[in-house]
């Protein structure tokens, strides 16, 4: 079987974001970047998956900037067996229906039997890219996804989602995409032979022509939306999210109660 | 923007794109696995078992040997990163590490036979088999040439007798790499399986530092090992001491890590709590404390960098590493208990960092070397004059 796995690269979550006045996208210098959290757990199903039916070609695909093979280095260190990485100067300014297109052509002809990506990207928050490359491709696609079973010979899927106060159950015909939800798996870290390993493995550079996009549908002049704005907001709210077991986060909170809010 | 206090002089950019990831996995596996439980299991003076499958199943185990035994051919940049990670966490932690790896396993690797290796290496790399290092006697510590463990060499090969302390993980281990004198007077090496007859171990119970970690007495009591158990590559004491100079490079980039932590602790602490109607960090007392925090934790990743570029080289020289490990140590010693003094009371407690890392930290200033050893060392490459 062949999976593939979206993935994007964006600023760690801890990261202060700032932007230049003026600027439409955020300052870049000093940012560390991650995987988004939820293509993490796309990325473990892929890996799941293939422990479970054993033979199972897992290709990740990210769209950015050369600094995104960072993203692709850590998902071929986790055991993805290839990489692609689908970058061109001429995506400056695309939006998530631009970067939809982009990776379905990246896609198409590659015969994945299941593509999994992150129900949204933790930097802009779209939740739209697995969708549309559904769309783009013609295939079913199937969002929030918290449990996924292959049945490898009948050629279908089954995939469970919670929803707000029920849960589904959706059989669905393979090739489809997934969005993966928070609860799907817990993703492994990688092991420092597989981090040696991924430094022999390929990945693979498509640009705008390669895809077979004109330009006209690229950047800023193919993209659906447009950022009039961007700024951050003068007095940010202090948000503080605890996440663990609540035999953890409980002390935490206590603690953060008693020495920084003081209302203990 | 502010400047990272943790990369202050943007070390990182020093290090390859594989270096990094190594030291971002064991990272997490730190921030995730060992910072929400270590306090507790050092109050309780235990070592958390359950790391341990965890830590072999991420290749932490032996990860600067070739692939064939189980390791993952790390740079030396990139071990230094792991064990600066893991002692962010503990210092027992990454002895427990150092004892495993550059200690017990180098040895198998470095003097031992191919069977030898292929026996015990990759069971070592998978965490099933622990090992330790009994170099150390009650009356034999920072002159090791005095040891009084004996071995005997009989028809079917050899008996050893004596009694080693302060070994790591002693009863936790499979195998001890035991070192003994021979008739002739000649350091040599062997390999002593946990429950061979004669052979007995203990836990020391009363220890105030490093108490995350397991430290233990063997007795040796006219113990019959094969040849087949001896090291063969070994010659004299100099082979016990190159192991300890793979265990000493991997201190001197640990102790920063532990450096690290203590610092980030006290930046925190110190925004938060208010001293008479200010964060405590608005006081001036305080930013020269922290600033002084800092020197020491940006001097130590630099000498630890270029300790690890050296070794990569291939030009590294004991004495590079004694200096470094004396220095990395007694620097982070010197943090911890800044970050001790700015924490008040709760910098006494295991709720915080401080006083925990700083107590550990007073064990790793006088193993593997006590700081006055690497003095003698340094200043004997420097003056030609040994001063032991
Ligand atoms: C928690 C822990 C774990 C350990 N794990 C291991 C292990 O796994 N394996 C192992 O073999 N050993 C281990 N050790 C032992 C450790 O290596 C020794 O404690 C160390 O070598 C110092 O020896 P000593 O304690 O006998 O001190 P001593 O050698 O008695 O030294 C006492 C003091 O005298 C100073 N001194 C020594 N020589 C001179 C000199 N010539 N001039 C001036 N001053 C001098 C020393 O610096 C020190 O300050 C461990 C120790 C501890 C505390």
């Amino acid at each position: 079987m062949k999976v593939a796995v979206l993935v994007k690269h964006v600023p760690d979550t801890e990261t202060r974001i700032q932007v230049k006045p003026g600027d439409k996208k955020i300052n870049e210098e000093g940012v560390t970047y991650i995987i988004s959290p939820f293509d993490e757990f796309a990325m473990e199903e892929a890996l799941l998956l293939r422990e479970r039916l054993g033979d199972v070609q897992i290709t990740a695909v990210a769209l950015g900037p050369q600094k995104a093979t960072e993203a692709l280095r850590t998902c071929l260190a986790l055991g993805a067996d290839d990489a692609i990485l689908v970058s061109d100067p001429a995506f400056e300014g695309a939006d998530a229906y631009v970067t939809a297109k982009a990776l379905a052509a990246a896609l198409k002809g590659g015969n994945y039997d299941l593509i999994l990506a992150g129900k949204q990207a933790v930097d802009d928050d779209a939740a739209y890219v697995g969708t549309a490359v559904a769309e783009f491709l013609d295939l079913p696609v199937i969002n929030l996804v918290t449990k996924l079973e292959v049945n490898k010979a009948a050629g279908t899927a089954v995939a469970a989602r919670d929803l707000d106060g029920y849960s589904q159950v959706i059989e669905v015909k393979l090739p489809a995409v997934f969005t993966a939800q928070k609860g799907l798996n817990n993703p492994r870290l990688p092991a420092l032979m597989g981090i040696m390993k991924a430094k022999k493995k390929e990945i693979r550079t498509l640009n705008a022509q390669a895809l077979g996009l004109a330009p006209n549908e690229l950047g800023a002049e193919g993209a659906k939306v447009e950022v009039k704005e961007m700024f951050v907001p003068s007095k940010a709210r202090k948000n503080k999210v605890l996440t663990g077991a609540p035999a953890e986060t409980a002390p935490e909170l206590v603690k953060l109660l008693a020495e920084e809010a003081k209302v203990l | 923007m502010p400047n990272n206090p943790m990369d202050y002089y943007l070390i990182d950019e020093m290090f390859s794109a594989d270096e990094r990831a190594v030291r971002d996995t064991v990272r997490k596996f730190v921030d995730r696995e060992v910072k929400p439980i270590i306090g507790e299991a050092w109050l309780k003076g235990e070592f958390p078992m359950p790391l341990i499958p965890k830590m072999a199943e991420l290749g932490l185990f032996g990860s600067t040997l070739p692939e064939e035994y189980g390791g993952a051919g790390l740079s030396p940049i990139a071990y230094g990163l792991m064990m600066q990670e893991l002692e962010r966490g503990d210092s027992g932690l990454r002895s427990f590490a150092s004892v495993q790896s550059s200690l017990s396993m180098f040895a198998i690797y470095k003097f031992g036979t191919e069977e030898q290796r292929r026996r015990w290496l990759p069971q070592m790399t998978a965490g099933k088999v622990i090992g330790c290092y009994g170099l150390t006697e009650p009356d034999a510590g920072s002159d090791p040439g005095a040891m009084i463990t004996r071995a005997r060499k009989t028809d079917k090969g050899w008996v050893l007798s004596g009694v080693k302390r302060w070994i790591t993980n002693g009863t936790l281990a499979g195998v001890a790499v035991v070192w003994a004198k021979d008739e002739d007077g000649q350091i040599q090496g062997f390999l002593v399986e946990k429950g061979q007859p004669g052979f007995t171990t203990k836990d020391m119970k009363t220890k105030v530092s490093m108490r995350a970690s397991i430290t233990s007495e063997l007795y040796l009591d006219g113990v019959e090992v094969p040849e087949a158990s001896r090291l063969p590559g070994v010659k004299g004491l100099g082979s016990a001491l190159s192991c300890l100079t793979e265990a000493r490079y991997g201190i001197a980039w640990g102790v920063v890590g532990a450096a690290m932590d203590c610092l980030k602790e006290a930046i925190d602490y110190t925004a938060t709590r208010t001293v008479f109607g200010q964060p405590l960090a608005a006081k001036q007392l305080t930013q020269e404390r922290l600033t002084d925090m800092l020197a020491r934790v940006v001097g130590g990743q630099l000498l630890a960098a270029r300790l690890g570029q050296i070794k990569a080289a291939g030009k590294l020289t004991y004495a590079h590493v004694s200096l470094a490990k004396r220095e990395n140590v007694r620097r982070s010693l010197e943090v911890a208990r800044m970050d001790r003094e700015l924490l008040g009371a709760n910098g006494i407690t295991t709720e915080y960092n401080a006083i925990r890392h700083m107590v550990n930290l007073e064990t790793v200033d006088t193993y593997e070397g006590a700081y006055e050893v690497h003095s003698l060392i340094v200043g004997r490459d420097l003056t030609g004059q040994a001063a032991f």
